[in-house]
């Protein structure tokens, strides 16, 4: 599985609450979701997203609340991979499940720009920046977590499990 | 490859979470970093991670729920309901209750889930708890392994009543020493945060040991564990003790035989140990916009705030309620400022209303609401306009937390924000409190 996008950069511990405030918990279709992601930071991110985008993040990103509106949102934006110095664990968890590519990265805040063309291939867990010729090497997914991402998330997957027995 | 070679001796040796782990995947040992399929003991969703989680278990091609008793959903985060949105959300949350034989905690039962899960007994030392909210850490006051997971997942338990985790690492925080008089478990937690950060504590287990936590009640245990996830923590855990039998006593069967035998043991691995003397600690204050930005009270400077919140799942408790009321006991609060009471939960509010605590808020021009977990994330009641400043007993203080991006938010202990509430300004209690 390959993606690829502009990069949008943010910085250490963005938590969920800037990704998706509390005040919008209350919606549950994705689309609408996806209208406020980042606002905590950025209003202009959904227009910035629809193109299909990466966002990039330092330390601890996703932490704070567990809500699975926040992954959604950036989903549903048009993020295509998040890719980190390192995640909160229950963003991490909710992002696979529900489908969105997450790969942790030592060094990646220092090695891209703003609106750098990322290429990421996720069993490998490669990473190359195109506009500087780089490649930097993320921490691969176990198979079994790369398995739910390919089945679209913890839905698909669970759902084929069930079919199967 | 480097394979780590283990003393087969070393097998036996574990703390307290990697017992939890080891019993729940069925396993005579676990170490850091093995991936374990636990059995879930109990599973809890609220009206804001609910919604989601009952759509996926929808579209999982699941009909029943693995074990109706074992689910549990409480409504806490709007209630009662703030919008049309939702009331239809808390609707769809009764029908799936109802269809599945499931406990739902109603408006006026129940009160904001962490209070409510270990009042209504569904704590059990030793066991397994996974909730769809980041601070069921909470439940690590009573000795069991609890962590947030999100709706997706936990659609999945409830199909399978599984899940799939990683064996953490275990920092071991050992602390001694007496508070002083108005400094409380939430400094302490508050100056953890502020020394290792928020990702200090990354994919880890806390555990929280020494005479400090032996002398703790169960109400400051709760809020030191809760805090766990704001630095990373996958968990926060006390050793259960004679108080955590007291406190669980009428509540779960078997109390005692609960926790035989669950302790770490004297030569389990630990990744490091921290130690903290609390005897010179000082009242801390998270200022904006991090819950890592901690300082003493003395080094905060001049704050004026405009609110003053005492609720939440960190401190909405009766001890907490006990702390703010005798500061304002024949007090007023400062003109301009909004002083909100929270009470975590119903039982809390009736025990409140017993020790005429809520006559004591309302005479000294504080607002006393029902149990929810209201302006701790923005939801409703008491959110803040631009350039506002809220002084808060709640756990986080991230931009927007609670009402607008331009709004401030500093975490504190309940004895500070009555203090504050006082003044109008960030107050150390130990100034103006009783001796």
């Amino acid at each position: 599985m390959k993606v690829k996008g502009k990069a949008i950069k943010f910085g250490n511990n963005i938590d969920t609450d800037v990704i998706l405030p509390g005040k919008w918990l209350s919606l549950i279709d994705p689309k609408e979701l996806a209208k406020h992601t980042m606002e905590g930071l950025d209003l202009t991110f959904p227009e910035k997203a629809k193109k299909g985008v990466i966002v990039v993040g330092g330390k601890n990103f996703g932490c704070g609340s567990s809500r699975e509106q926040a992954p959604l949102a950036l989903k549903y934006a048009g993020v295509q991979c998040v890719l980190a110095e390192s995640f909160a664990r229950i963003f991490f968890r909710n992002s696979i499940n529900i489908g969105l590519p997450v790969i942790e990265c030592k060094g990646i805040l220092a090695a891209v720009n703003n609106d750098d063309e990322v290429a990421v291939d996720l069993e490998a867990g490669k990473i190359t920046n195109l506009t500087k010729n780089q490649n930097l090497q993320g921490i691969k997914l176990p198979p079994f977590i790369m398995e739910i991402l390919l089945d679209g998330g913890l839905i698909e997957n669970l759902r084929k499990r069930v079919t199967k027995k | 490859m480097n394979k780590i070679i283990r003393n087969p001796k070393e097998a036996m040796k574990m703390n307290i979470s990697e017992k939890i782990l080891a019993k729940a995947a069925g396993k005579s040992t676990v170490h850091p970093g093995d991936i374990v399929d636990a059995n879930v003991d109990v599973i809890m969703v609220h009206d804001l991670t609910g919604p989601l989680a009952i759509e996926a278990f929808k579209k999982m091609g699941v009909n029943k729920v693995w074990d109706n008793k074992k689910v549990v959903i409480i409504l806490d985060h709007q209630i009662p309901a703030e919008s049309v949105k939702m009331a239809e959300l808390h609707k769809m949350l009764r029908k799936f209750a109802k269809e599945q034989s499931v406990r739902i905690y109603d408006v006026g039962e129940g009160g904001i889930c962490h209070q409510v899960m270990p009042e209504k007994g569904y704590v059990t030392p030793g066991s397994l708890i996974v909730g769809a909210d980041s601070h069921t850490c909470t439940y690590g006051a009573f000795g069991a392994f609890a962590t947030g997971i999100g709706s997706t997942e936990a659609a999945a338990v409830f199909a399978t009543g599984k899940i799939w985790l990683k064996v953490p690492e275990t920092i071991k925080i050992y602390v001694k020493g007496q508070f002083q008089k108005y400094v409380t478990p939430k400094d302490l937690i508050l100056s953890i945060i502020g020394k290792l950060g928020v990702d200090g504590a990354i994919y880890k287990s806390v555990e929280f040991t020494g005479p400090t936590m032996k002398a703790m009640s169960t109400a400051g245990r709760m809020t030191v564990c809760n805090m766990a996830v704001e630095m990373g923590a996958k968990n926060g855990i006390v050793e259960p003790d004679e108080t955590t039998s007291k406190f669980l006593e009428g509540r779960i069967p078997n109390v005692k035989e609960s926790f035989k035998s669950l302790k770490s043991d004297a030569d389990a691995a630990y990744e490091k140990t921290i130690n903290i003397d609390v005897a010179d600690l000082e009242p801390q204050v998270a200022c904006p916009s991090s819950v890592d930005n901690v300082k003493p009270i003395s080094k905060v400077g001049d704050v004026e705030v405009n609110q003053a919140f005492i609720g939440s799942c960190t401190n909405g408790r009766i001890e907490d309620l006990r702390l703010g009321a005798q500061i304002l006991k024949g007090k007023k609060v400062k003109s301009g400022v909004r002083a909100l009471v929270i009470p975590a939960s119903q039982e809390v509010y009736a025990q409140a209303l017993k020790e005429g605590l809520v006559e004591i808020f309302t005479e000294a021009g504080a607002l006393v609401c029902g149990a929810t977990c209201g302006p701790c994330l923005g939801g409703h009641i008491g959110l803040l306009a631009s350039g506002e400043v809220c002084v808060s007993t709640s756990n986080r203080n991230f931009i927007g937390r609670m009402g607008s991006t331009e709004a401030s938010v500093y975490l504190a202990s309940p004895a500070t924000v009555a203090a504050s509430a006082l003044t109008g300004k960030l107050t150390d209690p130990r100034t103006v409190g009783a001796k």
